[in-house]
């Protein structure tokens, strides 16, 4: 009763004319950065931070889960219409998506990726009510040791078992955590890896950090790009379904949103995992098996509620555990700090207005999300037609502003192009950009808890393993590095590839999305030369 | 004898094209098709793909011009295209489509056409998409 209360007054807040408003703009602008391919919510944050130093922070926060949950819609536009998946979340969309678009079924498959992001994003923001509570409560009483074995559990999935590469992910992740160790020791007060730069010693705002790997680096990969033949869009009208489409729709849809949403809560985090569980579960289920790999529109329905599920479940760890498990859950985290709030099982004690604010606005985003995206969708894919240098010249010129804004020193500036050159690199080498983010911002965190950790045990190495669930914790991330290796090994001397192994591997061994779109201009070139 | 044409699929380019067929037919010239963008949209629908220019290609052989179709993916602009192609082949004419804008409009996105009216060497004939009177 007590939850359904705050809930209320949360409502009463985000109701409010200005924070309506300012919901709006957020899911106007998420679906329009979702639409656009390379360019995502975690940069559209990154880049309104400066924006936000003026307003309210509920507002601001308000605002940004607009961008977030909208990012997930308008990824699916993309995925359908172009085949070029915005995201990693919606690459499995894709798949079924754009072969009914091609069919001239798009419509229909918009249709069933809004209302099933519309009804999973709804059913998900009510788990997340009732679950993040309950985490709450029990997060309260984990001591440094759990906390830290959460962190190394959520770093060690997202970089080896979400990645395509498990050397590629830890490569991202080193660097990350490199950079997020620059700065002051907060024990000792040693500085570490300054290079007696002055600047260097409060470390690397993860603003400045976010900014220039995902609005620097993205500029820079699209200018090396540029001149790429450019694609064609399937024309669309207004999406509909019809009752033989409504028929087949919902069971994936709730079915998407039960696989999602655990995901996305657990610590771990992604979409990735739940989306392809999903496509895989509704091709086994399906009545028209024969579908799959032409058009069926249950896989179009089941990812993209997991998807918008799993986006749900993701704010658990983030609004209990002041764990970020995704690039926008991160920034947005880096803002609450920003704005002075402290992230963690307190902010639900510390902030109850601020926090029943931004969860009764994720159903008020969602429900204009599918207002403005079921009728508007032909013309969302309009934005596709703007001229890109037009489109990243006003992205840099907003990521050196933002970059300048948060200590108003030069140096972040120089800082801002070399790790924008390092973003750049990340994509020319094919390196997930995530693990180096949630490097940055869970590093420093992680090492607070393990010195805190240590000054428990008084520098024994057993405080580690001290507390029960750390180790369980422990144990679990031995599984998850151990079971791959262990699957491969067995399928070896076996020689029999099984059929759940061969989908699974052969999802794992498909490239990075740039490395893609490098495939795709090699093909385009040999195409050009036939012609 | 060369006539250059601006073509696009659109009803501005098929107007520009047909007339163009026609005039190719009247003065017995050579028939040289510009199709061209920049590339830096990630989406565009003025380009041709193969099918449609297979099907240019079949439209112009029916009508038995003698025909060269230049298809730009990573072009430079579209006017510069139109011009440098006409300025390659000594064209007596160069046939454009012209869509209604504002002045506004106009302003905001600049314009081909007023381009190749001005810095065209030779007689440019630009049509609109339909007779409206």
């Amino acid at each position: 009763m007590d939850t359904l209360n705050l809930l209320m007054d949360g409502f009463a807040s985000a109701l409010t004319p200005i924070n309506l408003l300012f919901a709006f703009a957020g899911v106007v602008l998420g679906t329009a950065v979702g639409v656009l391919p390379g360019i995502g919510p975690a940069m559209a944050v990154a880049l309104l931070l400066p924006v936000t130093f003026g307003m309210e922070t509920s507002s601001a926060l308000i605002m940004f889960a607009g961008i977030y949950y909208g990012g997930m819609y308008g990824g699916s536009t993309t995925s359908i219409l172009l085949n070029t998946p915005g995201e990693s979340a919606t690459v499995i969309t894709a798949i079924e998506g754009h072969k009914m678009a091609k069919a001239g079924r798009a419509s229909q498959a918009l249709a069933t990726a809004a209302i099933g992001s519309f009804v999973a994003g709804t059913i998900g923001t009510a788990l997340l009510v009732t679950v993040t509570p309950i985490v709450v409560k029990f997060a309260v009483s984990l001591g440094a040791p759990s906390y830290f074995a959460i962190m190394v559990l959520s770093l060690v999935t997202v970089t080896a078992v979400l990645g395509s590469s498990k050397i590629r992910g830890f490569a991202s992740l080193g660097l990350g955590l490199a950079i997020g160790l620059i700065g002051m020791d907060p024990v000792s007060g040693q500085k570490r890896l300054t290079f007696g730069f002055a600047p260097l010693v409060d470390g690397i705002d993860i603003v400045v950090v976010a900014v220039a790997v995902f609005a620097i680096g993205e500029a820079l990969w699209i200018a090396a790009h540029l001149r790429l033949t450019p694609t064609r869009t399937i024309p669309v009208g207004t999406p509909w379904m019809g009752k033989e489409d409504w028929k087949r729709s919902w069971k994936p849809w709730l079915r998407g949103t039960a696989f999602g949403f655990p995901f996305g809560a657990l610590p771990a985090g992604g979409a990735e995992v739940p989306t392809f569980l999903s496509y895989v579960t509704e091709k086994k289920l399906s009545k028209h098996p024969e579908e799959f790999g032409h058009g069926a529109i249950e896989g179009v329905a089941g990812p993209e509620a997991a998807n918008n599920a799993s986006a749900a479940g993701t704010l658990t760890p983030m609004l209990a555990l002041g764990l970020p498990t995704n690039a926008t859950a991160a920034v947005m985290l880096a803002f609450l700090t920003m704005k002075g709030i402290q992230p963690g099982p307190f902010l639900f004690e510390n902030e109850p207005d601020l926090v029943w604010a931004l969860i009764a606005s994720l159903f008020i985003g969602n429900t204009l999300l599918l207002l403005i995206n079921l009728p508007l969708a032909p013309l969302w894919a309009r934005l596709l037609k703007i001229p890109r240098p037009y489109l990243y010249a006003g992205i840099l010129f907003f990521a050196t502003l933002g970059a300048f804004s948060v200590n108003m020193q030069v140096a972040d500036l120089w800082i801002l192009l070399l790790i924008g050159l390092l973003g750049f690199a990340l994509r020319r080498f094919g390196l997930p950009v995530l693990p180096l983010i949630l490097g940055v911002i869970i590093g420093p965190m992680a090492e607070e808890q393990l010195r805190k950790t240590f000054q428990l045990s008084a520098g024994s190495v057993s405080g580690i393993w001290s507390e029960p669930l750390a180790v369980g914790i422990y144990v679990l991330i031995a599984i998850l590095l151990i079971l791959p290796i262990l699957i491969s090994f067995i399928r070896r001397s076996r020689g029999i590839q099984s059929d759940l192994v061969e989908t699974v591997l052969g999802e794992e061994q498909e490239p990075a999305k740039h490395q893609t779109e490098l495939t795709n201009e090699k093909e385009q070139r040999v195409g050009k030369d036939e012609s | 004898m060369t006539i250059v044409v601006g073509y696009i699929p659109s009803e501005e380019g098929e107007a520009a094209l047909a007339t163009a067929i026609d005039e190719a037919q009247r003065r017995n010239a050579r028939l040289v098709v510009v199709n061209s963008s920049k590339g830096d949209q990630l989406v565009d629908d003025r380009l041709i793909d193969a099918k449609q220019y297979h099907e240019l290609e079949a439209r112009l052989t029916q009508s038995g011009v003698d025909f060269w179709i230049e298809r730009k993916p990573q072009g430079i602009d579209a006017a510069d295209q139109i011009l440098q192609a006409a300025e390659a082949q000594r064209a007596q004419l160069i046939v454009i489509g012209l869509r209604k804008r504002t002045a506004m409009g106009k302003f905001l996105m600049g314009s081909v056409a007023q381009r190749v009216l001005l810095q065209a060497g030779c007689p440019v004939l630009s049509l609109k998409s339909s007779n409206d009177w």
